[in-house]
């Protein structure tokens, strides 16, 4: 039985729980918690990223721009319009999600990587959109303006509350993907990727699951731009060009796409990579993504989220 | 003997196949026979897997119809054959090999216990009884197939003869009408051939149709009902197994393709 424990996530829940009473005492770690509200972004991206390459098979170049379609959808329709933050999150997700079937409803009919190609082009042409648009989205220069989120009076402008409010829209995203691989859906997804033409042959409708699955990750990547946009006010293209869909393909690659915990250790440890620890790299940040791309394929063909698995094995022998 | 056109489940009329310039199937006809084992055999390259792949909606034919209980199903998809209850199994076998016993069982079950994906993403009530009772009934499946003690064990620590009865355990769980058993004894020893023609007698004990592409021919006389025999796309002889055995021209053709015909 694909058993994924309830007690380390209870144990994980905790300790992002506390996290922000630590970083207040020791020492050196005082802007973490602004770091782990966007680990806490990226994971919403992986985790329906994982889903979709590591039970469904298919790569998506183009999560940025769905992350971009929630950033966007948030930021015009507040800025512009004057709405309430709330449902414009809704809105980007149900765009988001409208979008994936028409990008994905002929790529998923046909077996092979035609998802990454399609969705290659369709990040680049978003891109584009953001630039070009500039009446909507402010072009290069960006959108300011966007406000943060309060919900009945509650404000949560503060990093600390915003922090919760993330990790809460985390939590909530994993403990649902997890249920879903546990159930009914799970189990044809991972039959999927184990054999296409038995899965068919017990009546699982293949690509009905494999867009539906691009959708929860396209929706789930919807979120977190709008989650990201309220956070920082202020969004541009840049963010979502199509180093950062590849930065998302090395977080899954980095935690390792088998477990979907693999999804939260690379979201976590390319954040604090990029935002922390490989500055003094400058220019060269890439090429040390390149470096560790390469260990990891080569010697943690299931990611960090593989090591117990291998640590076990030593003991074993 | 006639039989009557009512108890016919399958009618496979005109069916003509071809890769490219190879004709894998030449205008082939044949009914089968409701709660019936109906053997198809041939050399290598006789058309019978290709037989099975139209049959099952892997591909079209290239002409010529396929009707299930009345209704043409050429054109359907293979998840959709499925589900009208035509189940298979495969030549080189085809588990869910990230899966344990029980759980591929389960996937057979996928089509005949439903629940959404937002219900189970938020685990209501109604998902986890039904999940106890996919549970029940797999563990039902896995005690008719003998296996039911290797249920947590992962389908790849399993030997070959398991692994084809637990091939056959899922098709069931698809509680089909009809279920395609493509070499079921292929690579087994004794007594697991015996295992195998064991369960295959019960399955057509339990009402299901069984069409069966096998080379062992000790399995194949003893349990077939009928027998069809190909021979590079074409339905050479078709009969009980003794006017299969006594066929000169299925002789001719065992032997002069080269083939041990027991």
């Amino acid at each position: 039985m694909l058993k994924i424990r309830m007690l380390p996530i209870a144990v994980f829940a905790v300790i992002i729980g506390v996290f922000p009473w630590a970083a207040r005492i020791v020492p050196g770690i005082g802007n973490y918690p602004d770091l782990m509200v966007f680990a806490g972004i990226y994971c919403l991206i992986t985790i329906g990223l994982s889903l979709l390459m590591g039970y469904a098979g298919q790569i998506s170049l183009g999560q940025a721009a769905f992350f971009g379609i929630g950033a966007y959808t948030s930021g015009i329709l507040t800025v512009t319009y004057g709405l309430n933050p709330w449902p414009c999150m809704l809105i980007g997700m149900i765009v988001a999600a409208l979008v994936a079937v028409l990008v994905g409803v002929p790529s998923l009919k046909l077996r092979g990587h035609y998802l990454a190609m399609a969705t290659l082009a369709f990040g680049i042409i978003v891109f584009i959109v953001f630039n070009e648009e500039v009446d909507w989205t402010g072009g290069p220069d960006g959108m300011s303006g966007i406000p943060g989120l309060s919900l009945f009076g509650f404000n949560f402008a503060s990093l600390e509350r915003y922090y919760y409010l993330v990790w809460f829209f985390v939590f909530a995203a994993f403990i649902f993907t997890i249920n879903v691989i546990q159930s009914r859906a799970g189990r044809a997804l991972r039959a999927i990727h184990a054999s296409q033409a038995a899965s068919m042959a017990m009546g699982i409708d293949v690509s009905r699951y494999k867009i539906a699955v691009f959708v929860y990750s396209a929706v789930l990547a919807s979120l977190a731009g709008s989650l990201y946009a309220h956070y920082m006010n202020f969004i541009n293209p840049s963010t979502f060009d199509l180093f950062f869909s590849i930065k998302l393909l090395i977080m899954i690659s980095f935690g390792g796409m088998r477990d979907i915990w693999g999804a939260i250790i690379g979201a976590f440890l390319v954040t604090f990579l990029s935002f922390e620890w490989l500055h003094f790299f400058e220019e060269a940040e890439v090429v040390v993504y390149g470096i560790i791309l390469l260990l990891v394929t080569i010697f943690l063909p299931h990611g960090l989220a593989g090591v117990p698995r291998i640590v076990k094995g030593w003991f074993r022998s | 003997m006639e039989v009557q056109k009512t108890d016919t489940i399958l009618e496979v009329e005109d069916i003509i196949m071809s890769f490219g310039g190879l004709l894998a199937l030449a205008n082939l006809n044949f009914d089968v026979q409701k709660s019936r084992i109906k053997a198809i055999i041939g050399p290598n390259g006789a058309g019978k897997t290709t037989l099975f792949n139209i049959i099952t909606g892997v591909f079209p034919p290239t002409e010529g119809s396929v009707r299930f209980k009345g209704n043409a199903i050429e054109k359907l998809k293979a998840h959709e054959i499925a589900r009208r209850g035509i189940s298979r199994t495969f030549q080189t076998v085809e588990l869910f090999t990230n899966m344990t016993v029980l759980e591929n069982v389960m996937v057979g079950l996928h089509t005949r216990m439903r629940s959404s994906l937002i219900a189970s993403g938020l685990r209501l009530p109604q998902v986890l009884s039904k999940e106890e009772q996919m549970r029940e009934r797999a563990n039902e499946i896995l005690d008719f197939i003998g296996l039911v003690d290797k249920s947590e064990e992962s389908a790849d620590s399993l030997p070959l003869g398991e692994r084809k009865l637990l091939e056959i355990g899922r098709a069931l769980a698809t509680e089909p009408e009809l279920a395609c058993l493509d070499e079921p004894a292929a690579g087994l020893n004794e007594s697991e051939t015996q295992a195998a023609a064991d369960l295959i007698k019960r399955i057509k004990d339990r009402g299901i149709t069984v069409l069966l592409v096998e080379h062992d021919m000790k399995v194949v006389m003893n349990i077939s009902d009928e027998i069809m025999v190909l021979n590079y796309g074409e339905k050479i002889a078709e009969g009980s197994p003794e006017e299969i055995q006594n066929n000169p021209e299925v002789i001719e053709a065992y032997l002069g393709g080269g083939e041990d015909y027991a």
